[in-house]
């Protein structure tokens, strides 16, 4: 899979960004390159890149977070060294965008220098499984808002349509058709396929571009009584 | 099977009542509950219901009074201090006998305190959260999926008892996102209510709502009836689920994000040998005194695991008359208890208690 120096995962909130993010810094790290993680989510008070901390720095990875993230403070506030990373240009960085249009707003700041460097890509991540974008027309009204709020195009499509851990192989087989229209209405390629890890055997060979994500749920899977199915209500 | 969808626990909210027939939301933004007002503002404008972002989180709460007063299904959203603010207007909608569901997605306290998870609002909303003799029916959900079913079994019970009942979840079951398989859309509700102050067509006498009245011989009698109400719901209307209760020697009481971490808990004692099964609250008022009763002649002792400084233990306490000991595993602040930690004090409990 090609890549640029700066990756940056935009979309509807809940699509899957941090998780993308952290999977697609991994990844580059895999191929032996200098990454850093950059969390720009104003949005989201729980479940952040933040949770992934040590974890990144074992394998090698820097976090720009902010000092408030998880913590009791709610301040949308983004850290300096963000600069750094989008203009210093020595090392490749993912750029975790948040939620919607409000979270893409921040990302604003920084796009002059963006495309100054031009060597950027700029993923819109789709889950059709989501309440919100379902269908294609409201997946696109996001896509619009997001695109009008952070004044940077997309360059492709992330289609990570998924039901958590409860998600079947059919279930992402039956959203090609419409990661397909997305694509053919946005005019942008569908960069790659993103599934959890134990389902991409059995997908081998049916989708192009497939992405298994080796790390899952943020780590919140791990955090004491989130695990998904316990309860059978 | 019907489709299912992946949500966050305050998106599943606010679909929900929305299904369930609810066209009318009145709030003011607070972590961590802030995704049921901004999935409202997207979704309400589409159906021809009523988004409105009030100036404060007690306007909101009178804005439902009003609403309530035609007999239409509204409803509220707020976190622990923003839920402070609008009991005032609970009691004036409890006191008007008016039926509004308000949600309480607890962070940690008192005051500000913080923005991570809690459940320190239970003394608020069991005990009547504002000032006279109430209550509200409180739900406790322990997934997204009860997020969701539970609040059209609030709003629908509000109707049936004309009276507020509140949706008590944590920050964790608010921002968790799980699959969840949405309830069937409902048909509008409220709409023949006798009681509403909808218009008299000039062919019956006024509605008059309020929760004033000036006879205190009636004040009184109006209390006693509500009170009569309310031991019907307590009949009626407690829900709890039982887990691996059948030969338990320690039962374990919790309700919302740590009965599921108290079940993982479950499990590791199982495995080694330890005989323990829970009790969960479903309803927190009306509580479910009577299993717990019928578990005190059964189990050696009780733990209670709450993300608070053991509010729900004197419920336990009471309604086990005290014939056992019970235990309290804690976290507060903001704070979450992990399995190992329940399972230390199951363990301390299986030993012969502490």
């Amino acid at each position: 899979m090609d890549y640029r120096r700066l990756t940056l995962f935009a979309g509807h909130y809940g699509s899957g960004k941090t998780n993308l993010a952290l999977n697609w810094a991994y990844w580059l790290r895999d191929q032996g390159l200098p990454v850093t993680v950059a969390d720009l989510d104003i949005v989201n008070p729980y479940f952040r890149t933040k949770d992934a901390e040590d974890e990144l720095a074992e394998h090698g990875i820097s976090l720009i977070s902010s000092a408030y993230a998880n913590s009791n403070l709610d301040v949308p506030a983004m850290p300096k060294e963000i600069y750094a990373l989008v203009e210093g240009r020595a090392c490749y960085g993912v750029l975790d965008v948040g939620g919607d249009d409000r979270g893409a707003l921040a990302l604003g700041r920084y796009v002059p220098a963006i495309r100054a460097e031009n060597d950027y890509e700029m993923l819109f991540v789709v889950n059709g499984a989501r309440p919100l974008t379902r269908t294609v027309e409201d997946t696109l009204s996001v896509f619009q808002e997001i695109e009008r709020a952070c004044v940077l195009p997309f360059t492709g499509i992330v289609n990570n349509t998924n039901l958590g851990a409860a998600t079947t192989p059919e279930d992402v087989l039956a959203s090609r058709a419409y990661a397909d229209e997305l694509s053919s209405r946005t005019g942008l390629p569908i960069k790659m396929t993103s599934v959890e890890k134990r389902l991409a055997p059995a997908l081998q060979g049916s989708i192009d571009a497939l992405f298994p994500l080796s790390i899952l749920g943020l780590y919140y899977m791990e955090k004491e009584g989130m695990h998904y199915g316990e309860i059978n209500l | 099977m019907k489709e299912k969808v992946l949500m966050k626990g305050n998106e599943a909210i606010a679909e929900a009542a929305i299904l369930a027939g609810c066209r009318h939301y009145f709030g003011y933004p607070i972590t961590p509950q802030t995704e049921v007002a901004a999935y409202m503002a997207k979704k309400m404008p589409k159906i021809g219901g009523t988004f409105l972002q009030a100036e404060s989180e007690i306007a909101a709460i009178n804005m439902v009074y009003g609403v309530a007063s035609t007999g239409k299904p509204s409803m509220t959203s707020s976190s622990s201090p923003g839920i402070s603010l609008k009991c005032e207007g609970i009691s004036y909608l409890a006191g008007a006998d008016l039926p509004a569901l308000i949600v309480d997605v607890q962070r940690g306290g008192p005051g500000l305190g913080g923005i991570q998870p809690s459940q320190s609002d239970y003394f608020l909303a069991t005990r009547g959260p504002g000032h006279g003799d109430f209550h509200v029916l409180v739900f406790a959900p322990a997934s997204v999926q009860e997020m969701a079913d539970l609040t059209g079994r609030a709003l629908h019970l509000a109707w049936k008892y004309r009276m507020p009942a509140m949706l008590l979840a944590d920050g964790t079951m608010g921002q968790m996102m799980e699959p969840v398989e949405l309830p069937e859309e409902h048909e509008a509700f409220g709409t023949d209510n006798p009681w509403a102050a909808v218009g008299t067509g000039m062919k019956r006498p006024h509605n008059i709502i309020n929760s004033l009245e000036l006879s205190p011989e009636r004040l009184e009698e109006k209390n006693v009836e509500r009170f009569e109400r309310y031991a019907e719901i307590e009949k009626n209307e407690c829900a709890w689920e039982e887990y691996r209760m059948e030969d338990a020697e320690i039962c374990i009481v919790s309700y919302g994000i740590t009965a599921r971490i108290s079940r993982n808990a479950i499990v590791a004692a199982r495995a080694e040998g330890i005989k323990v099964g829970m009790i969960r609250p479903i309803t927190l008022w009306p509580f479910p005194a009577e299993p717990l009763l019928a578990a005190a002649d059964k189990v050696d002792s009780f733990l209670c695991v709450e993300l608070n400084m053991g509010q729900m233990k004197d419920d336990l306490e009471l309604a086990i008359r005290c014939r056992k000991p019970v235990d309290l595993c804690y976290r507060v602040g903001g704070m979450i208890p992990t399995s190992d930690e329940v399972l230390d004090h199951i363990r301390a409990l299986a030993e012969g208690g502490r």
